[in-house]
C-alpha cells in the first residue's frame, strides 16, 4: 500500500496560468471550496511569456471596432475551422474581461484621453490589443494572482498531477499526483475538475514554450475518455530568436511588427509583399509606400503585409530561408532600428531590447534582429461545449490553450490572453454549477490510485535502463524534423513509427536519486503526456490531407473545401481496457482518429462574412 | 520537408562547481562540460542534468528572464541562471553555482521560497475608488500615462526574490523574517500606494509590522534586480518619507482629511487583507507547496562562505 495524503474540494483547477487563475477566482466567488494546483510556483506559468497584448474590441483607439469585426477577424484568421460559438462568445465578452482586470489593479498603457491604449497586431482589422509595453502576460498573471491571493484561494504549488480519477460511471472523482519538492504522493477528491494546463510545445526542439508545456491536460483528458480535436493545428510563431543556439525559439513579440518593424531577406527586400494570399489582397498594401503611410494614419493606406496572420508570415519566412535568402543563422531579418527612434523602441519594446542585448549581444535600436519560426501554440485541444467549457467526460471542464476549437487552424496574436479570461471565467462557472449539482464527496477508487503511484515509481526499481533526457531529446528531434512547419505523408508515417519506438524505450527508463525534487524523475512523469500528444499531432496531420492555417502539407498544398468542414477527433475508445503504454497510461497505439462535422454557423453570423466580401 | 537540426560546435570545456545537498548538509560537486557558443549558465546546468546528474535539482521555467524561477548565486553573486551568459564570467575559471542563501534549502540549487508567498498574503490588497459618472459611461477608469508609469515600474517585478536573497536584514538573520516584508514587498506596497486608483493606506502596517524602518538603504536589492527596478530610490525611500509624513506632519494629516481622495485608515485597510502581520489573527489562508524545513542552512553556510556576496562593508556607502 502506497502512502498518500488526501484533500477534499468541490472544484479542483489544474494549472495556474491565466485560465486556471480566472477559473479559480470565479468558482471561489460562487462559494465553492476551490483548489488551484500547479506544476511550478504560483505566478511562473507560461502566461507570463505573453508579450504583445490582449485582444478586445474596446474601441478606445478606433471607435468603429466592435465584437462582430473581432469575430470575423478571428474566424478568418482560423481559416473558418473555428468553433463559431466560442469565437462569438470570445469576441463579445473580452472587453468586459479586460476592464475587469483594471478593476482588480492592472495598469495598462493609456490613450491620450486616459483610457486603455490598444495596439495593432497581425490579422486584427483595428488596433485592438490592450497592453503594457511588451509584458502584457506578466501584468495579466500578476493581477489574477494577487486577486486569487486576496480571495483566499488555496494554492498547491509545485504539484504534478499524474492522472484523473473517475467513479464507476466514468464521472470525474478527483486526481492523483505528487509534490515535486518532497516526492510525496497526494490525492484530491473533486466534484468537478477544470483542465487549464496550457500547451504542448516542449515536444519540439525549438519552442517558445517553457518546460511545463508537456501537454499534461490534453493527455490526461484523453486518458480519461475525453475527445481531442484538430491536434495537427500547431502554430509556429514567425518570429523566434535564432541565435545563439541556446536561445533559439525564444519569442520575439509580434508587437515589433505592430509598432513598425519590417521583415527583410538577405538581399534587403521586404519579401512579405511577395506572399500576400488572395484572401487578404483587398485589405493589404501592395507597395512599401502605402504600407508605411498606414503606420501613421490607418486611413491613408492598407495594412502592411508584415501584419498578415501568423501562419502566412511563418510560411513566408520558411520559404525565403529555403530559397537561400536567409540570414547567417537560418532566419530572416526583423528590422525596427531603421524605422523608429532608439527612445521609442526602448519605451515600447523594453523586454525585447533587454532580451536581445543580454542574450544575443544585439542592440535592436541599432541593428536588425535575426528571427525564424518557433513552435508556439496548439490550436487543437480538448473538445468542449462553448458555453460551459464541459468536455465529453462528465465533471471535466477545460479552458485556455488546452481547449480546442476557439482558434480554428490558426490563432491571431492577442486572442490567447482574451481566450484565457473569457473561457477561464466560463470554466469556473461551468465547474461550480456541475459541482453544486452533485451531492456528497466522491469516493476515490484505491485501485486507480495505487496503479498510478506504482507506475510512477517503477523506474527506481530498474537498473541500466534508458535515460529520460535521451528520450525527450529524440522526441524533440523527431517532432522538429518530421512534424514541423511543413509536413508530408512519408515523414509523418516515419514520425509515428519513431514515437511508438520511443514509447517502448520510455517503458525501460531507470532512475536513481530518490523522489525529492528530482528533475529526472519529474521529466519521466511528463514523458507519457509528451508521447501521447506527439502521436495525436502526427496522426491528425497525416489525416488532414490539405493545408490550412498552422497545418501545412507539402503533398496537399491547398485548403480543401471538404476538409474545412470537419474536425479530426482523437480519442481512446475504452481507456480502462486499453493496452498499457508508459507510466501506467494507455498506449499511444490505442488512440483513434475520426473526421466529424464542425458545428454549423447560423445564418446571421454567416452574413457577416458575405457583407465583408 | 524534414527540417535540419542545427548543432552547436564545441569550443573547449567549462568546469561547473555546483552545490549538491539538502537541509542536512552537502558539498560542491564538479562537472566538466563541453563549452558552446552563446550559452547561459542554465544551459550548462541542463546539460549536466541530461548527461551526468539527472537528479540535479534546479528550478526554472521560461529561460528568457521573464518568470523569475532560476535565481541562484553565481560566483557569489545573486543572479538569474537564464540571463547570465557564460562568456560574461571570467574565462577559463571554474563557475560556482550555489542556491540562494536567504532561504532554506530543499535540494541542490532549489530553495524553499514560501516565506515570500506568506508575506504576499499580508499586504492589504488593491482597493479602487469608485468610477465617476463619466468613467461609467466610457466603460473604464481614466488615468494618464504619466500617472500609471510610477506603479508600472514595480509591476515589472518577476518575483525572482533575488532582492530578498541579498537583503542584509534577512540574509543572515532568519529571526527577522517574522517582522520584515523585504524589498520585493516594499516595492509591492509602493506600487499600491502610488496606484492612481487605490484608496487603502498601508503606511502604519509598513512601519509597525513589515519592518520598513529596518531597511538601511544599502541598495543591494536594486543592484541585483534583473528588471532594473530602482527599488531603493523609487519604492523604499518614498515609502519611508510617506510613513514619516503620516506620523509627524500635522499639515499632511489635515490635508488627508480634506482631500477629495480619502485614504482608508490602516484598520480599514487591514480588514481587506486575507491575512495581516504576524501578530494579527485573520482567516487562515494556506499556500501549500514547499514543505517547511527547519534549521536549513546551518550545515552549509560555512561550506561556501568564501563565495558569499559582499558583506555590508563592501557595499558602496550612500
Amino acid at each position: 500500500m502506497a502512502e498518500y495524503e488526501t484533500h477534499d474540494f468541490d472544484v479542483v483547477i489544474i494549472g495556474a496560468g491565466g485560465a486556471g487563475l480566472r477559473a479559480a477566482i470565479e468558482a471561489q466567488s460562487m462559494g465553492l471550496r476551490t483548489a488551484l494546483v500547479c506544476k511550478s510556483l504560483l505566478g511562473k506559468a507560461h502566461t507570463v511569456m505573453a508579450e504583445g497584448g490582449v485582444a478586445a474590441a474596446l474601441g478606445n483607439v478606433q471607435a468603429e471596432d466592435n465584437w462582430k469585426v473581432h469575430f470575423r477577424d478571428t474566424m478568418r484568421g482560423g481559416k473558418m475551422l473555428n468553433n463559431w460559438r466560442m469565437a462569438q462568445l470570445h469576441a463579445q465578452e473580452s472587453p468586459d474581461r479586460v476592464r475587469e482586470l483594471e478593476d482588480w489593479g492592472a495598469l495598462f498603457d493609456r490613450t491620450k484621453d486616459g483610457l486603455i491604449l490598444q495596439r495593432d497586431f497581425g490579422g486584427h482589422r483595428f488596433a485592438r490589443l490592450a497592453h503594457v509595453g511588451d509584458r502584457t502576460g506578466l501584468e495579466l498573471i500578476r493581477t489574477l494572482q494577487q486577486k486569487a491571493v486576496a480571495a483566499g484561494i488555496e494554492v498547491f504549488m509545485e504539484l504534478k498531477v499524474l492522472r484523473l480519477l473517475h467513479d464507476a460511471e466514468g464521472t470525474v472523482s478527483g486526481l492523483v499526483g505528487y509534490w515535486r519538492p518532497s516526492g510525496e504522493f497526494v490525492t484530491f477528491t473533486a466534484k468537478a475538475v477544470v483542465m487549464a494546463t496550457g500547451g504542448i510545445g516542449k515536444s519540439w526542439m525549438y519552442t517558445s514554450n517553457s518546460w511545463e508545456s508537456t501537454g499534461d491536460g490534453h493527455a490526461m483528458s484523453l486518458w480519461a475518455g475525453a475527445d481531442l480535436i484538430d491536434m495537427e493545428c500547431v502554430q509556429f510563431h514567425p518570429t523566434g530568436m535564432v541565435w545563439p543556439l541556446s536561445v533559439r525559439g525564444i519569442l520575439v513579440t509580434e508587437g515589433v511588427r505592430g509598432d513598425g518593424g519590417v521583415l527583410r531577406n538577405s538581399e534587403g527586400n521586404r519579401f512579405m509583399f511577395d506572399y500576400i494570399p488572395p484572401m487578404f489582397t483587398d485589405e493589404t498594401a501592395d507597395s512599401e509606400d502605402e504600407a508605411d503611410r498606414w503606420y501613421n494614419d490607418h486611413t491613408a493606406g492598407r495594412r502592411p503585409p508584415e501584419l498578415l496572420p501568423r501562419d502566412e508570415v511563418a510560411r513566408s519566412i520558411n520559404s525565403e530561408v529555403k530559397a537561400g535568402r536567409g540570414s547567417p543563422h537560418g532566419g530572416v531579418f526583423l528590422d525596427i532600428a531603421t524605422r523608429r527612434t532608439p527612445e521609442d523602441i526602448r519605451r515600447r519594446l523594453p523586454s525585447m531590447y533587454h532580451q536581445f542585448k543580454e542574450l544575443a549581444g544585439v542592440d535592436i535600436t541599432a541593428e536588425a534582429m535575426e528571427v525564424g519560426p518557433t513552435c508556439h501554440y496548439v490550436m487543437g485541444g480538448v473538445r468542449v461545449d462553448a458555453d460551459s467549457t464541459a468536455t465529453t467526460v462528465a465533471g471535466l471542464f477545460a479552458a485556455g490553450e488546452v481547449a480546442g476549437g476557439m482558434h480554428g487552424s490558426n490563432r491571431l496574436g492577442g486572442n490567447s490572453l482574451s481566450d484565457l479570461l473569457v473561457f477561464g471565467r466560463r470554466a469556473g462557472i461551468g465547474a461550480a454549477e456541475f459541482a453544486s449539482g452533485r451531492s456528497g464527496s466522491p469516493t476515490l477508487d484505491e485501485g486507480q490510485i495505487e496503479a498510478a503511484i506504482a507506475a510512477a515509481i517503477a523506474p527506481f526499481e530498474r537498473e541500466g535502463g534508458e535515460n529520460p533526457y535521451d528520450i525527450q531529446q529524440d522526441l524533440q528531434e523527431t517532432m522538429q524534423s518530421l512534424v514541423g512547419i511543413i509536413r508530408t505523408r512519408s515523414e509523418l508515417e516515419e514520425a509515428l513509427g519513431k514515437i511508438e519506438a520511443l514509447e517502448e524505450r520510455a517503458s525501460r527508463v531507470s532512475l536513481s536519486g530518490g523522489l525529492r525534487y528530482n528533475p529526472g524523475w519529474n521529466l519521466n512523469t511528463d514523458l507519457p503526456s509528451m508521447l501521447t500528444i506527439s502521436r495525436c499531432t502526427a496522426m491528425g496531420a497525416l489525416n488532414r490531407k490539405e493545408s490550412r492555417g498552422g497545418h501545412t502539407r507539402n503533398d496537399y498544398p491547398k485548403p480543401e473545401a471538404e476538409m474545412g468542414k470537419v474536425n479530426f477527433v482523437e480519442r481512446i475508445p475504452d481507456p480502462d481496457a486499453a493496452a498499457i503504454g508508459v507510466g501506467g497510461t494507455p498506449s499511444v497505439r490505442s488512440i483513434t482518429v475520426t473526421p466529424e462535422p464542425i458545428p454549423v454557423m447560423p445564418d446571421d453570423l454567416r452574413a457577416l462574412f458575405e457583407e465583408a466580401s | 520537408m524534414a527540417e535540419e537540426i542545427i548543432r552547436s560546435t564545441a569550443e573547449g570545456e567549462v568546469t561547473m562547481r555546483l552545490w549538491r545537498g539538502d537541509e542536512t548538509g552537502g558539498e560542491f560537486a564538479e562537472y566538466v562540460m563541453p563549452a558552446q557558443e552563446g550559452e547561459v549558465v542554465l544551459d550548462v546546468i541542463h546539460r549536466v542534468q541530461a548527461t551526468e546528474a539527472p537528479d540535479l535539482a534546479c528550478r526554472w521555467n521560461c529561460k528568457a528572464g521573464k518568470c523569475g524561477s532560476c535565481s541562484a548565486e553565481i560566483n557569489g553573486r545573486p543572479a538569474l541562471m537564464c540571463m547570465t551568459r557564460m562568456d560574461t564570467l571570467p574565462p577559463g575559471e571554474t563557475v560556482t553555482v550555489a542556491p540562494m542563501r536567504a532561504f532554506p534549502i530543499l535540494r541542490d540549487l532549489v530553495t524553499d521560497v514560501s516565506y515570500n508567498y506568506e508575506v504576499a498574503k499580508r499586504i492589504p490588497p488593491f482597493n479602487p475608488r469608485d468610477k465617476t459618472a463619466d468613467e461609467e459611461q466610457a466603460g473604464g477608469y481614466r488615468m494618464q500615462q504619466i500617472d500609471v508609469e510610477r506603479s508600472q515600474e514595480f509591476r515589472k517585478c518577476i518575483e525572482c526574490y533575488l532582492c530578498q536573497d541579498v537583503c542584509h536584514v534577512i540574509r543572515d538573520h532568519e529571526e527577522n523574517k517574522t517582522a520584515f516584508a523585504g524589498p520585493r514587498f516594499f516595492a509591492r506596497s509602493a506600487e499600491l500606494e502610488m496606484h492612481p486608483l487605490d484608496v487603502n493606506d498601508r503606511r502604519e502596517l509598513l512601519q509597525q509590522e513589515q519592518g520598513l524602518g529596518k531597511c538601511n538603504i544599502t541598495k543591494c536589492c536594486t543592484e541585483v534586480c534583473p528588471e532594473h527596478i530602482k527599488i531603493t530610490d523609487n519604492a523604499i525611500i518614498p515609502l519611508k518619507e510617506r510613513v514619516v509624513d503620516a506620523s509627524y506632519d500635522p499639515v499632511a494629516w489635515l490635508g488627508r482629511k480634506i482631500l477629495r481622495r480619502r485614504k482608508r485608515t490602516p484598520a480599514e485597510a487591514v480588514a481587506d487583507a486575507p491575512a495581516t502581520g504576524p501578530a494579527a489573527v485573520q482567516p487562515e489562508v494556506e499556500v501549500h507547496g514547499i514543505p517547511s524545513t527547519e534549521d536549513a542552512d546551518d550545515a552549509m553556510v560555512g561550506a561556501w562562505a568564501v563565495d558569499a556576496v559582499p558583506a555590508d562593508d563592501d557595499v558602496p556607502a550612500e
